[in-house]
């Protein structure tokens, strides 16, 4: 019992930071721009069939460290072409358009790679387990959080001590004001959705490697992102970080108990914590309204 | 101001001739009736959703779920309450609209891009209950086994089972019943208030409106008019889909409304009726529709994010 409770809450720490890589790109880009990016979950597939693509040249390791950027560098054509014409019109119109793209991602991946699932091969030493004892705790598992932690401190770190960070910040408190100080917001919108997206790619090179690849596995995890930036407080990066762990922990120990309810569970939660506290863990009073 | 008044009823007297004659010209056209009903049903939707994302201004993107349980209110009514069809429309409308109310008084403090979050996430809430209670709803196959049934008028029986006309005309009448009532209330005091409200909120606040009773009142009413083109739905297919109460399919009727005109009463109409017929046509020729459905989104709002309607009212004017 107690190996069956660990082995699930182990399993819902590594979903729960899949959630957090998605929802903090989310977070950046509905903080800054307004924009609720519906095709979050379609950047994470293209950036896992990316890496699937390019693994037999580069290696695994190759495609660790290409594929989210180059991921980053298609987020960004979309985001200069599609979504900055929609800055400062009805945030209806970036929903509907990111809405629409994510349908053309979708459908797209499927049109090249088809539509039954793609391993991703990993290093062989990283998939074997651990210990015998705790068979699910494989080299894969551990690194992927590691990555995952290791990407949110630099993203902690950008945020907090360089420039862009700080414009970041500052623009998602009054981002008027950040104009009139004389800083280029387009570009400052620009990188912010770059940076989103690279977490996206990230997690869509992650994920290869854990599930395999499908067209449709964006849209599975859109919904739990979403919640888990309502459930932390819109408008709060560290909130989205406890928000995504939290959720992805809850369906993990829901999972023992009643299995067919692990993927309600997190809507329950929402439900509760919204009840309890309408502004979200570390929400902020105000920014929601 | 006269001239304008005779414009809208010639207006109102075209569109209500197009509709009572659809069955006529739809078929000479290579369409049918089913599609025809189906139109004003989705229409009715879309048209229900703009009451408040048109009208009141907020942005709803779960309004399918109010669809959805319209949906299956009806079914289930159907399958084991009571074989009554107008009966089933009202459990519908019910059952959609009273959790649309209640769901309503938790979020009419957000605003924005955060109301339609929130209610995102909420509407996926039902869809979870629909998906996983299967031995009430039938999980992901859907709610079968229940059919609409003949309506007994008293002096004869309206067979809207098996023939298709009768089905048509019947949905019509209620179609006219809540499309009457929707252009009563934006008519009434109140519905000017909603318009208050959507033009400038913070003004709205000063003049001593209460904003958040009348955005409650209006996203309850819009589900209420929604949950009845649910059930509605339901009949037209004899069948309730838990797809329908997923967020893609509020996405599709957010996008029926802005591609026929949020501003107008009548644009969401037209916007169902463009989709449906498109998307019928697209996924009849090309197993990739879903590729230009999403091309149409990104269409439309790069260039005609006024609609069809306020395209053509512009290019006039």
């Amino acid at each position: 019992m107690t190996l069956l409770l660990l082995f699930n809450i182990t399993n819902g720490l590594i979903v729960g930071a899949f959630y957090v890589l998605m929802a903090l790109g989310l977070s950046l880009i509905l903080n800054l721009s307004n924009v609720i990016n519906f095709a979050h979950g379609g950047f994470l597939v293209i950036g896992g069939y990316i890496a699937y693509t390019i693994t037999p040249y580069v290696g695994f390791w190759g495609a660790l460290l290409l594929a989210p950027p180059l991921t980053a560098i298609i987020g960004l054509v979309v985001e200069r072409v599609l979504i900055r014409p929609l800055y400062g019109r009805d945030p209806l119109y970036s929903l509907l358009l990111t809405f629409g793209l994510a349908f053309m991602i979708e459908d797209g991946t499927r049109f090249i790679w088809g539509p039954q699932g793609k391993p991703v091969t990993i290093p062989p030493f990283l998939s074997a387990p651990l210990s015998n004892e705790l068979f699910f705790v494989t080299g894969y598992r551990l690194f992927m959080v590691a990555v995952v932690i290791v990407a949110v401190a630099l993203l902690f770190v950008l945020l907090r001590y360089t420039r862009l960070g700080i414009r970041i910040r500052a623009g998602t408190l009054d981002l008027e004001t950040v104009a009139a100080l004389g800083i280029n917001v387009q570009m400052l919108r620009s990188l912010n959705f770059a940076v989103g997206i690279f977490l996206a790619g990230l997690s869509g090179v992650l994920a290869a490697g854990q599930l395999g690849l499908e067209p449709t596995m964006g849209t599975g995890l859109l919904m739990p992102s979403f919640i888990a930036i309502i459930v932390g407080g819109i408008g709060s990066l560290p909130g989205t970080l406890i928000g995504g762990l939290l959720i992805g922990v809850a369906s993990g120990i829901t999972a023992v108990f009643f299995p067919a309810a692990s993927e309600a569970v997190i809507y329950v939660l929402m439900a509760v914590i919204l009840l309890t506290r309408p502004r979200g863990l570390f929400g902020e009073e105000g920014m929601m309204s | 101001m006269k001239d304008r008044l005779t414009r809208n009823w010639i207006v109102l007297a075209g569109i209500w001739t197009v509709l009572l004659l659809a069955p006529y010209w739809m078929a000479p056209l290579g369409g049918y009736t089913a599609l025809a009903t189906r139109v004003i049903v989705l229409g009715l939707a879309a048209m229900s959703l703009n009451f408040l994302l048109g009208f009141t201004g907020v942005l709803s993107f779960g309004h399918a779920a109010w669809f959805g349980l319209g949906a299956y209110g009806a079914g289930l009514t159907l399958k084991y309450l009571a074989l009554s069809t107008p009966l089933a429309v009202i459990a519908g409308m019910l059952l959609g609209g009273l959790c649309g109310a209640v769901l309503g008084a938790l979020l009419v403090r957000r605003r924005g891009v955060y109301f339609a979050m929130v209610t995102i996430a909420f509407g996926q809430v039902f869809y979870y209950i629909a998906f996983q209670w299967s031995s009430l709803t039938g999980g992901d196959d859907g709610l079968r086994g229940f059919s609409r049934q003949p309506i007994d008028l008293g002096l004869f029986k309206l067979d809207i089972l098996s023939n298709a006309n009768s089905f048509y005309y019947f949905v019509l009448f209620c179609f006219a019943v809540v499309v009457g009532a929707m252009g009563f209330i934006l008519r009434s005091p109140f519905g000017r208030t909603m318009i208050a409200i959507r033009e400038n909120e913070r003004r709205s606040r000063f003049l001593g409106i209460p904003v958040e009773r009348h955005i409650w009142i209006a996203f309850t009413l819009s589900c209420f008019f929604m949950a009845s083109a649910g059930a509605l739905y339901a009949l037209v297919n004899n069948f309730a889909d838990p797809r329908g109460l997923h967020y893609s399919q509020s996405g599709d009727f957010v996008m029926m409304a802005v591609m026929g005109g949020m501003r107008s009463f009548w644009g969401p109409l037209l916007g169902a009726a463009v989709f449906v017929v498109l998307q019928d046509y697209l996924s009849s020729i090309t197993v990739n529709w879903m590729s230009f459905v999403g091309l149409l989104f990104v269409l439309v709002v790069l260039f005609f994010p006024r609609g069809l309607l306020g395209f053509l009212q512009r290019s006039k004017a």
